[in-house]
């Protein structure tokens, strides 16, 4: 029976929790790292073995560290992340124009085939690659090149390259979303870019329906449609059919349309999860209730799903890459909380349990399958 | 012999326990202890000095001999006994947060 092990980076540490296929009981190792931020963690799919992770601390900055034994040992490998030629500029909070600047990575989306290459999404945002298993960075300038890089701007996070999405059927198609910018993709493996934000309306924005400036929070395909892909924006849960071409919103009835992450089932490319969160000047739950919700027809129609997850006083919040699934069948879904929480259904979400309860505030969790 | 002392997240980082001892060619300042440091143990680049600009991040601190040399030029002449081995260099993590 195969494995899954799940791999949590938290503001405190990383903690990497295995279990066999029944997903009943977890094995907890951590914190590794112990005091500095793990924005991500993930293991490369060509080898799950290989795992990257990015440290970072307001004191002593970025590190990259990799594992090649399962997250058991880990080393230290380059951390240079240096910009390609003129590094120009942004919009900055009070409208003027800023330097791009570095302060982090945020994402780390391994390759599909080859364990040693790796893309890394930065703040200020930008995209690296490495294909040496981190050992050295270079940036992918196209993106930050792009005309529209001075009208982009940070979210309250920070201007961050969140997502990476890499398309495993269409040979050189990366998206990418940056917040608060919106999505790009390229079909050239990183060399050139196009704004992917038709459809998309931000109030917050003087052109709600400008090409770029929108707060896109997280976007998520299944791999066996990579044309279809679903968003959670910063207000608005939407929905594109055409790689990205343009983009309809599909939150439905959901309680609200705010919130950070959105992940797809693994076995069904129709069934979508969010977590609906408040608002975004409260950035709780609403109801003092933590429900993810379910979506089996592409959007539009949503349930709650509520089995196992607190239901009262729950004042927690889910960050946009604290989601995520496994592959086993059913299929598992998996939550990190800012309340230091990870909740799992074994059952597509119909049930849950916590794994772990009382981490450090989680900021990411992503699941593997071991033989 | 230069005597190093660092943070704890920066002693785990690097994996060692108790002071650092490096051998510094010619005149020990800021620059050639933390040139030496970061070539006897290379995870430490970027984590006390910024990999682009190499200058002195904003949250780290330099202490010797009972005094913050921060601000001092990073070419500037170690005091007498740090380049002796007699006192420590310190890099510490500055008191700062919750």
């Amino acid at each position: 029976m195969s494995r899954v092990r799940v791999l949590v980076g938290t503001r405190k540490g990383a903690f990497v929790l295995t279990a066999d296929g029944k997903r009943e009981r977890w094995d907890v190792s951590g914190p590794h790292f112990g005091g500095w931020e793990i924005y991500h963690l993930k293991g490369s799919p060509a080898n799950p073995n290989r795992i990257y992770a990015s440290q970072s601390s307001s004191w002593f900055g970025q590190v990259i560290q990799r594992s090649s034994d399962g997250g058991k040992t880990w080393e230290a490998v380059g951390n240079k992340f240096a910009y390609e030629g003129a590094v120009g500029n942004h919009l900055w909070y009070d409208g003027t124009q800023r330097l791009f600047e570095f302060a982090r990575v945020w994402h780390l989306e391994p390759s599909l085939t080859d364990p040693d290459t790796v893309y890394a999404g930065i703040q200020d945002a930008a995209l690296f690659r490495t294909t040496d298993g981190g050992q050295t960075w270079r940036e992918l300038p196209g993106l930050r090149n792009h005309p529209s890089a001075p009208a982009w701007q940070p979210g309250a996070g920070g201007m961050c390259l969140h997502t990476i999405l890499l398309d495993p059927s269409t040979a050189g198609r990366i998206f990418i979303a940056i917040s608060a910018a919106g999505v790009f993709r390229s079909d050239d493996a990183g060399e050139t870019w196009r704004p992917m934000n038709r459809g998309l309306r931000s109030e917050q924005i003087p052109d709600p329906t400008a090409e770029v400036g929108h707060c896109v929070h997280r976007i998520a395909m299944h791999r066996s449609r990579p044309n279809v892909l679903f968003m959670q924006k910063h207000w608005d849960v939407m929905r594109s059919d055409d790689a990205g071409e343009s983009w309809k919103d599909v939150g439905g009835n959901l309680p609200t349309d705010f919130g950070f992450p959105i992940d797809v089932h693994a076995h069904e490319p129709n069934t979508v999860y969010v977590v609906p969160i408040k608002s975004d000047s409260e950035h709780y739950l609403p109801d003092g209730k933590l429900r993810v919700y379910r979506s089996r027809s592409g959007g539009h129609e949503w349930e709650p799903l509520t089995k196992g997850l607190p239901q009262s006083h729950c004042y927690v919040n889910v960050l946009r890459d604290a989601m995520a699934v496994d592959t086993l069948e059913p299929c598992g879904v998996y939550v990190g909380t800012t309340g230091g929480q990870v909740y799992a259904s074994a059952d597509a979400g119909d049930s849950w349990t916590p794994i772990v309860r009382d981490l450090p505030s989680v900021v990411s969790v992503e699941a593997q399958m071991l033989p | 012999m230069i005597r190093v002392v660092l943070p704890a997240h920066l002693r785990t980082l690097a994996r060692v326990d108790g002071e650092v001892k490096l051998d510094v060619a010619g005149q020990v300042t800021q620059r050639s202890v933390l040139d030496a440091l970061e070539a006897s143990y290379p995870m430490l680049r970027g984590t006390i000095r910024d990999q682009v600009t190499r200058q002195r991040r904003a949250f780290v601190r330099f202490f010797a001999c009972e005094q913050d040399i921060s601000q001092e030029s990073p070419d500037e002449p170690l005091p007498e006994a740090v380049a002796s081995g007699a006192e420590p260099f310190l890099v510490i993590g500055a008191m700062a947060g919750g």
